[in-house]
């Protein structure tokens, strides 16, 4: 009855080799490419240094006007203002101005970066059957599969740094808006593509003056989550060389700061809060047109 | 006769995996039942040949399921026939090009749609100037073109509001407006006034035929409403089932039914609203001495109290310019408005 009560394991060594084999297989192709992957993403680490001197750089009071300025821009809400304003006073009050700064200038690169590539792919996902079937799971496993364990390669590829832990943000991060605007496109209702087929719209005139227009209000959920995932990262992006918030949680846990961790992880909590409110405010006011439709 | 605007000939459309693989058992003449068991294809159209003449209004007519909807969207091809020629001013619309197409639909044929088919992101007037945007025109330039048509459809002051800020008959009037504003010849209208509850829908055919009166498009109307048929078509082609069983004058087909189907259908019309003297009378040239003129094109309903009232319960038919052609009796009206079985040679024929 052995059978039934240990499991039919694969020999030792040979998964040792196995394991081995990959290992050596992926670090002959980071040795391989990872520079030529470097250099590719010089340009984004360099925008990334910029922003976040220049942030660093701004004076604090013209900082907090200038995120005042876009949470009334995105909501229209005083309420909504007034609480950024507050929140911002309070980090600097309790010395995390500086780290605020670096997170949100990698908050910021990494949701430029996954829509731009995020929206496109998702276009692309609507448009066909095939790419959305080979997508979805791609897409779920980035979603689920623990973010320790895609760090790995990352860091073989990368190393340690800016770069990689952007790469490793944008990846986590990315899933929703491909999700939304894919799921936006296919769901513009059947009948306005019609009528702009039956006026002779082409290809280039249906896609952006129908139907992503008609998305939008679900594309621009994408973003929202895409926006709080992103933050939800950072503090494990930091485990590999990222700047900002997430590296006084990590010194924390580690040392047993418990005061340190909490105000650290409650300016993360406001970040996302006011994120979260204005892009949805802002979501909101775009669905303005559709309000009441829907009774044909 | 005039070569026909549109020009629909042995028009086949099969829906399923492979209709080519089943259109030459269909063209011998399969049954729906066997198609649908013993093939998994759906009957959409069958042989369809239908002449639609230019600047007239041709009702294509059936209930819901006959493949009015498919068939409509075979003239500007928003479906592609598994067999069949669509010649429009001689040209075959099936053997275009993408470009040619595109082409076609912007200039030639514009629609209007059972459920609106506005863009909900668009203003009244964005969505009016829609076509002539498509065309390429500079937005500014193709509104202005088209205010013309907001207001001639009664919405004159509401170019800035959503279409979710309208009622149904409102944003069908945009419809409208849209697709008269590219100027095409053709107008393709599927159940376009169906949504809508039957006092606006009188309005908006009062819309259309004032319009059509300076206008003269071809129009092609879907409806599977006989009265709105009879009220705005120069023609009728009946479907069912996605064949035609009888097509001609909307007169023809009330006085000589093809078969029961018809006769169901044109039950419950008001006969002496819709039958007019002409299609009654006794031919002739030579007037009368007793009686009124009545117009040819007056209805039953009108000239019954004239005639009964006349000492001679007859009356003398004249045309739009006042010459004599023909007579009509008492007899002829009551006879007329009672309802027909199955033709053919029954009671009223004699009477022509
Ligand atoms: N894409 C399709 N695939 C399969 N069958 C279809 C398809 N489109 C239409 N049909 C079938 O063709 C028939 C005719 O449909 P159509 O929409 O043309 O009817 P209709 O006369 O416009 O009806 P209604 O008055 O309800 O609009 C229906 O029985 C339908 O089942
Ligand atoms: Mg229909």
């Amino acid at each position: 009855m052995d059978f039934f009560t240990k499991f039919p394991v694969m020999g030792r060594q040979d998964l040792r080799d196995l394991k081995k084999s990959i290992d050596a297989g992926f670090r002959d192709f980071s040795r391989e490419f990872g520079e030529s992957l470097e250099t590719f993403f010089e340009p984004l680490l360099w925008f990334l240094v910029w922003l976040e001197k220049l942030l660093v750089a701004t004076p604090w009071p013209i900082i907090i006007i200038v995120m005042a300025t876009l949470a009334w821009i995105g909501s229209r809400s005083t309420k909504i203002v007034i609480g950024t304003v507050l929140s911002f006073l309070a980090i600097g009050y309790f010395g995390m101005w500086k780290d605020t700064m670096s997170t949100l200038a990698i908050i910021s690169v990494s949701t430029i970066v996954c829509i731009t590539a995020g929206i496109p792919l998702g276009i692309f996902m609507s448009r066909s059957d095939r790419a959305q079937a080979v997508i979805t799971p791609i897409l779920d496993i980035m979603q689920t599969i623990p973010a320790f364990v895609y760090l790995i390669p990352v860091v073989m590829l990368l190393g340690i740094g800016k770069v990689p832990g952007l790469l490793a943000v944008c990846i986590y991060a990315i899933p929703p808006i491909v999700r939304l605007t894919n799921l936006g496109i296919r769901l513009v209702e059947k009948e306005a593509l019609e009528a702009a087929d039956a006026f002779g719209a082409n290809y280039r005139q249906k896609l952006f003056g129908v139907q992503i227009p008609l998305a939008l209000p679900n594309i621009f959920a994408g973003v929202n989550q895409t926006i709080m995932m992103a933050l939800s990262m950072v503090v494990i992006a930091s485990m590999i060389g990222v700047a900002g918030l997430g590296v006084p949680v990590l010194r924390s846990i580690s040392n047993q700061y418990l005061a340190l961790g909490l105000m650290n992880g409650l300016a993360i909590v406001a970040l996302a809060i006011i994120f979260d409110r204005v892009s949805q405010q802002y979501g909101d006011r775009l669905q303005k047109h559709r309000q009441g439709i829907k009774h044909d | 006769m005039t070569e026909p605007k549109i020009k629909i000939e042995n028009l086949y459309k099969i829906f399923g995996p492979n209709p080519k693989s089943v259109i030459g058992k269909v063209q011998d003449g399969m049954s729906k039942q066997e198609l649908l068991e013993n093939h998994g294809h759906v009957f959409g159209l069958k042989d369809i040949n239908i002449d639609i003449p230019a600047k007239g209004v041709s009702v294509i007519m059936g209930l819901s399921g006959s493949g009015k909807s498919t068939l409509i969207r075979h003239i500007n091809r928003l479906i592609d026939p598994t067999s069949g020629k669509m010649i429009v001013d001689g040209d075959d619309v099936l053997s275009m090009d993408k470009d040619q197409l595109i082409e076609f639909r912007r200039y030639k044929a514009s629609m209007v749609f059972q459920k609106f088919g506005l863009h909900v992101h668009r203003t009244v007037a964005e969505n009016a100037a829609y076509g002539l945007i498509v065309q390429g025109k500079p937005v500014s330039e193709a509104k202005q073109l088209s205010q013309k048509w907001i207001e001639r459809v009664g919405l004159g002051g509401f170019e800035g509001h959503y279409p979710s800020q309208l009622s149904g008959g409102m944003q069908q009037r945009v419809g409208l407006a849209r697709a008269l504003s590219t100027d095409a010849e053709i107008l393709l209208m599927d159940e376009a006034f169906s949504a809508l509850d039957p006092l606006i829908r009188t309005d908006m055919q009062d819309v259309l035929l004032g319009l059509q009166e300076e206008l003269h498009k071809t129009i092609v109307f879907i409806t599977h409403d006989l009265d709105e048929a009879l009220r705005i078509g120069d023609n009728i082609a009946i479907l069912r089932d996605g064949a035609v069983i009888q097509q001609g004058d909307p007169q023809d087909i009330i006085m000589h039914p093809s078969d029961d189907y018809i006769v169901d259908f044109i039950q419950d019309i008001n006969r002496s609203r819709v039958i007019r003297l002409k299609t009654l009378m006794t031919p002739s040239t030579s007037a009368s001495d007793s009686g009124p003129e009545l117009q040819h094109t007056m209805n039953l309903e009108l000239a019954l109290p004239k005639i009964a009232n006349s000492a001679s319960k007859s009356a003398t038919v004249v045309n739009e310019k006042g010459e004599v052609v023909g007579s009509i009796s008492l007899d002829q009206i009551i006879s007329g408005i009672t309802r027909p079985d199955v033709d053919t040679g029954s009671s009223e024929t004699r009477y022509r």
